[in-house]
């Protein structure tokens, strides 16, 4: 499979095109019975948000509910001690839930509301998309159901008891592998079953059009906050953005008021779980390659026959062996550099920031916060580095402390 | 090729001429082993099967049910190969010239082996059509190009969900026959019923000439007759592979042609049922 060149485009915030193609990537790819179903997601998505009244209810509930804007804070302890860049972390693991997910699933739940549907599904891997779910479902008394695998519903068992004390159904998964990509072709075969009255939330950047599009937008709070607190507290742009990625949609809502940004650079880190030597990692965009899954064409772990493989990570939300396919694009035109960082450099760094900046962050964002600390020293002091902290680490406390051999 | 037009163009206008409804089977390839199914393949039109879909496994068959779900993983565990697949209608073809063979899937794989070089592999091999579940029109071209260059329909699929403004969109282009999917779910849930079958395929004649095969909770022979009376064709798939995951339980499979032999019985019974359905075109 060639990789497609893709040619400096005059914006990379153009995209996708109106069938939801980034390049090649996207698209559509669904069971003919969804296909009338996702049209109406796409038109009932362009009439929203061309409705002020609808942005004014959302910013309403982000700003009452979720608690935003988030803080941009400036971790000058763990600045000192890298000796390099000033970093900044974006605070939103102090959303309502404790990770960006509920920016995604507040809108798309209002988006529901307005299509008049009445039953809620979701897939989640380490829970936490299935946590903000179910947490807006209890907030406008929608039925709830979560699939998650039968291996992450027993190594994530307090996001499983969080989802039941909400009122969601969690539904275990137990085809395939048991974790997040068989809970998503489950939650995809409920919505073929239930067409007429569930409406999908799907937790990232990917799936059939318009959903990456669509997640991206209601990420964009993060980075769009980001441009102002930055100009305030620094009077300028950052010179770089960096953010962990598992489908990516952290990331995407970081990067993509800044794509067009020539002046920032922009990195995008990736699990490599034991190493990417090992096969055991989830890093998609830096050793798989593009195919069909899960309604887009996108990066992913496969073998040579198109049979998806296993991903692996210690952070179960970075589990997942494609990535939204608007990264795709990004990673052929050269305008984020994909990195990575192992299971042991994002428990490193977990430890680090810990101690230093009196914040436990999830699993997920070590990865990012892993790479800042190899870049940061090797940058001058007046460079401004924005991480975005995506969540807090009290749901990885178990995980952590048994890969550091402690028992609880 | 033989005669004019394609095995499957030839197969409807046949079952027309004789009155009846053609009945489709659906098994996949290389499940529960690669022996087994070749002996059950072989044996299909002698047990009734006007239409053959060979199901090319996949890891992630999100439009399946269980039994075609477990299906795929039996035949992957046993060491399924695309090359396996196409080697396995290959080696059909040379004792029988005429029955059509449908690969039915999804895309990734073909895609990963790349349009064109596949289209031209499973037409050497035999290969009649093919049934990609999650490739709707608006993403097909770059299958559809190559498959018809070297002669291979790309079957369009409907659904309860296919209303007057998506079914000209699924027309276009289309070739071979429709599959109507009767149920909006996952291959071997409920059934549809007849009412609602009828009217689907009314609908759809209103749109496209080809003729309209059926599948979807099509579990006994009196289901499978019930949707004779009102389609040009009838599908069954995961009733027959239920009978291959039946005697596999436990671990052992049986021997390939005792397995062949039980689940091509149960074959026959349906091939009886949309036989007996009408005596006169629907």
């Amino acid at each position: 499979m060639t990789q497609s060149s893709v040619e400096k485009p005059n914006s990379y915030r153009a995209l996708p095109d109106d069938r939801g193609h980034f390049g090649i990537y996207g698209g559509r790819f669904v069971a003919e019975t969804l296909m009338p179903l996702i049209l109406e997601v796409e038109a009932a998505w362009d009439a929203a948000r061309a409705d002020p009244a609808f942005q004014a209810e959302l910013d309403d509930f982000l700003k009452h509910y979720v608690g935003r804007p988030s803080p941009l804070y400036h971790a000058a302890r763990l600045t000192e001690h890298l000796g390099g860049a000033k970093i900044y972390f974006k605070r939103d693991e102090l959303n309502h839930t404790g990770a960006h997910k509920i920016n995604n699933t507040m809108g798309q739940i209002l988006l529901a509301r307005r299509m008049g549907k009445k039953r809620i599904i979701a897939e989640t891997g380490a829970g936490q998309h299935g946590v903000a779910t179910a947490t807006v479902c209890a907030r406008f008394g929608m039925p709830c159901v979560v699939y998650m695998g039968r291996t992450d519903i027993e190594r994530q068992a307090p996001n499983v008891f969080r989802m039941k004390l909400l009122g969601a159904e969690v539904v275990p998964v137990d085809s395939g592998s048991a974790t997040l990509k068989d809970a998503m072709n489950e939650a995809l075969r409920d919505w073929v079953s239930n067409v007429e009255d569930t409406f999908y939330i799907i937790g990232t950047v990917a799936g059939p059009h318009p959903y990456p599009a669509m997640v991206r937008d209601f990420q964009s709070v993060i980075g769009n906050e980001v441009r102002e607190q930055i100009m305030e507290a620094e009077g300028r742009l950052p010179d770089s953005l960096c953010a962990c990625i598992g489908g990516g949609s952290n990331a995407m809502g970081l990067f993509h008021p800044f794509l067009d940004e020539a002046s920032v650079r922009i990195w995008a880190v990736e699990a490599a779980g034991l190493g990417l030597d090992s096969g055991r990692h989830a890093a998609s965009l830096t050793a798989g390659r593009p195919g069909v899954l899960h309604g887009n064409r996108t990066y992913l772990l496969q073998d040579e026959e198109g049979q998806i493989t296993e991903a692996h990570s210690i952070s179960a939300g970075l589990d997942y062996p494609g990535i939204g396919p608007e990264h795709a694009w990004l990673r052929d035109a050269g305008r984020v550099e994909y990195v990575s960082a192992t299971d042991d450099e994002a428990l490193e760094a977990f430890q680090l920031c810990s101690r230093l900046e009196g914040i436990i962050p999830a699993l997920e964002p070590a990865h990012a916060l892993a790479h800042v600390i190899r870049a940061a020293p090797e940058l001058p002091r007046d460079h401004l580095l924005v991480m975005n902290m995506c969540g807090r680490g009290d749901k990885d406390v178990f995980t952590v402390a048994d890969a550091l051999g402690v028992t609880l | 090729m033989r005669g004019t037009g394609s095995r499957i163009a030839r197969r409807f206008e046949a079952l027309k001429a004789e009155g009846r409804a053609g009945f489709v089977t659906f098994i996949t390839a290389g499940d529960p082993n690669a022996e087994t199914s070749a002996a059950i393949l072989k044996g299909l039109p002698a047990a009734g099967a006007d239409i053959i879909e060979l199901g090319m496994p996949f890891t992630d068959p999100m439009a399946d049910g269980p039994a075609i779900q477990h299906a795929s993983q039996r035949a992957l565990a046993a060491g399924q190969t695309m090359d396996r697949t196409l080697a396995m209608v290959r080696d059909f073809r040379k004792a029988d010239g005429d029955t059509p063979i449908v690969l039915m899937g999804y895309y990734n794989p073909i895609y990963i082996r790349g349009a064109e070089r596949f289209s031209r592999q499973a037409a050497e091999a035999g290969v009649d059509g093919l049934i990609v579940v999650d490739l709707p029109p608006e993403e097909d071209a770059e299958l559809r190009g190559p498959a018809a260059a070297v002669g291979i329909d790309l079957v369009r699929l409907t659904a309860p969900t296919s209303d007057e403004k998506r079914l000209p969109v699924l027309a276009a282009g289309a070739s071979g026959f429709i599959y109507h999917v009767s149920v909006a779910g996952v291959t071997g849930a409920k059934s549809a019923a007849e009412g609602s079958v009828a009217a689907d395929v009314a609908r759809i004649r209103r749109f496209s000439g080809l003729p309209v095969a059926v599948g979807f909770g099509i579990r006994t022979p009196d289901q499978a007759a019930s949707v004779a009376r009102v389609a040009d064709a009838a599908v069954v798939g995961s009733a027959i592979v239920e009978r291959i995951a039946a005697a596999v339980k436990g671990g052992e499979s049986p021997p390939p042609d005792m397995l062949a032999r039980s689940v091509l019985g149960f074959v026959s019974e349906l091939a009886a049922g949309v036989r007996g359905a009408r005596t006169v075109p629907a």
